[in-house]
């Protein structure tokens, strides 16, 4: 693409008005203002999510599913609102498809443990890819640990592409008399390391052909692009409040609910039940089947702002914005001899991995931070990846809708300013 | 905050470019592994003793420059010690960097450290500090005899 397209629409996208709206931008870091590049880790919040969680607090405060009083009420208003506000925004048919977890990492863990453990056999697989976050395999390698199966890792390319024709291979290989040893697809729908945006409907379709169904770990989509998963045709998503602009320790797991129906428990306590007495005790029906206990109220406030935020924003002109970001900081990165780019899959969201010739990425990441400028460095909870492309960790800059043309000259010119540290 | 010149100083640059005794020693009395794996900085120290005497001190791994020059800085620096003369090198280097010297605190003995001193300007970076610790807690182990992997996350 010509660089002078995304930058014209870039001018157009108002991200001084957006930056408004986030109070965590405006400060100083080391004498410098705060260039936040970190995003894939979490995100900067808006003042509709401070302001949403603050009004719980001062108003609201309840605990829900129980209590006739007032505050009770609008508690629980407030909690399976939220979970319409999910509903909507990810394309769900229904809201109580819509479970509430801690997080992506908890979403994951419900459906290694109460979907796919009481499928699994001596010999069964699941399938994942060599650029999951350890989120996305260690459930998997507990589940299958326990009951004699194998996590199997499909490769990618020197790119971070994902190789479909191994899916292929790989689903045609497991193929049984009685159905398929491969009992679930578990993929990520943007590599946290890479940026690599993965195929997730042609996954899904390859997958469901043999009649395999597919996770998608969308922690790292959900703030870049729209997601449809009724347009995807997967059978579980799962993502964190706190990568969207909402409020940590809260995310989803979006499930078909003939999946949803089907799956025991995995944690029990009150408000997952119908009834209990000492003879056995029935759970009640999902979403709340799965969030036994007092859930994260208040989290759920804020992550309903946040995604009414985001919906209130054009997604379009927010994928520009980001793509203009990208491709400037690929050109500007490219530009720094000693530079190599990780990850660079022809499709990507904006996350740029690298590494600095001559000088470890954590010392990258500490001379970044004397100049304000905040990225991440390390393995990313991805190993494997690490691994694939042989370093033993990179530096990571994850831009978000608030980020801007001048922040990525100001990475740009803090790299050019470590190599002057490092003498390199 | 501190200068980063303070952290990065001239010395730990060189020894991170050019680390000292970064082989491993066949035939080694000592070796211990030891890694951080919240960053992926990994280690593996080898000693050669004769008697009580640290006779030579070599060591492989990979990682940032802090942990890189601590590893290489160390292997010179306990070189011709005893176990016990090492040891508690290795308990001042981890006070000096460690400890709040409060009120009433006794002051660790920089001097005692000689060049490793360089290294004090890491305990302004909280974040830093295992990194310039990994190697001498890797040595300690080695020093004790300890089979499992040494890990700043116990």
């Amino acid at each position: 693409m010509s660089l002078a397209t995304p930058k014209a629409v870039a001018h157009a996208y108002d991200v001084e008005r957006i930056r408004g709206e986030f109070p965590g931008l405006h400060q100083e870091v080391h004498g410098h203002p705060l260039v936040y590049l970190d995003n894939a880790a979490t995100t900067q919040k808006p003042r509709a999510v401070i302001d949403a969680v603050e009004r719980f607090y001062l108003r609201d405060t309840s605990n829900i599913h129980r209590g006739v009083h007032t505050l009770a009420e609008r508690a629980t208003a407030t909690y399976e609102g939220a979970r319409r506000t999910v509903a909507r925004f990810v394309g769900a048919p229904a809201a109580e498809e819509v479970v509430f977890t801690r997080g992506t990492t908890e979403a994951i863990n419900l459906v290694a443990r109460s979907f796919a453990r009481p499928r699994l056999a001596p010999g069964d697989e699941v399938l994942v890819t060599w650029m999951e976050h350890h989120a996305n395999i260690v459930p998997w390698q507990i589940v299958c640990g326990e009951a004699g199966a194998a996590v199997r890792a499909l490769p990618i390319d020197e790119r971070g592409v994902l190789d479909l024709a191994a899916l292929d291979e790989a689903l045609d290989r497991g193929r049984a008399r009685d159905g398929n040893r491969i009992k679930i697809v578990a993929v990520g729908h943007v590599s946290n390391a890479l940026g690599t945006v993965n195929p997730v409907r042609e996954i899904v379709e390859r997958a469901h052909a043999r009649g395999v169904p597919v996770l998608v770990d969308g922690a790292q989509a959900v703030p870049h692009m729209p997601v449809d998963v009724a347009a995807l045709g997967c059978d579980f998503y799962a993502f964190s409040s706190h990568k969207v602009f909402g409020p940590s320790g809260i995310g989803v797991l979006w499930g078909r609910s003939e999946h949803l129906a089907g799956m025991p428990p995995m944690l029990g306590g009150g408000d997952m039940i119908r009834s209990v007495s000492f003879e056995g005790t029935t759970y009640a029906d999902p979403p709340k089947r799965f969030e036994a206990g007092t859930p994260n109220i208040e989290g759920a406030a804020g992550f309903a702002a946040a995604l009414d935020f985001l919906s209130g924003l054009d997604r379009e002109s927010v994928l520009r914005h980001e793509e203009a970001l990208l491709a400037h900081a690929d050109e500007e990165l490219a530009k720094i001899p000693g530079v190599t780019r990780i990850g660079t899959a022809p499709d990507r969201a904006a996350i740029v991995s690298f590494s600095v010739e001559g000088i470890h990425p954590h010392d990258v990441g500490t001379i970044l931070d004397g100049r304000g400028v905040a990225i991440r460095a390390g393995h990313h909870c991805a190993q494997p990846v690490m691994r694939r492309f042989g370093v033993p960790a990179t530096a990571r800059a994850s831009f978000a809708l608030y980020n801007t043309h001048g922040e990525v000259e100001a990475l740009a010119a803090a790299v050019r300013g470590a190599q002057k540290v490092f003498g390199v | 905050m501190s200068d980063l010149r303070e952290l990065y100083q001239e010395v730990i640059l060189d020894h991170n470019k050019s680390p000292r005794n970064f082989r491993e020693l066949p035939g080694a009395d000592r070796h211990a592994h030891g890694d951080n794996p919240l960053c992926g900085d990994v280690v593996t120290v080898y000693v050669g003793l004769d008697d009580e005497t640290l006779r030579e001190v070599t060591f492989q791994g990979s990682g940032c420059a802090i942990s890189q020059a601590s590893a290489s800085m160390m292997t010179d620096a306990v070189r011709g010690k005893s176990v016990g003369e090492a040891r508690e090198l290795a308990e001042t280097f981890r006070s000096l960097l460690t400890e709040d010297g409060g009120p009433g605190a006794e002051a660790p003995d920089a001097a005692a450290l000689g060049k490793l001193a360089v290294f004090t300007g890491v305990k302004e970076y909280p974040m830093r500090v295992k990194c310039a610790t990994l190697p001498w807690h890797t040595l300690a182990a080695a020093l004790e005899h300890k089979q499992e992997i040494v890990s700043t996350e116990a």
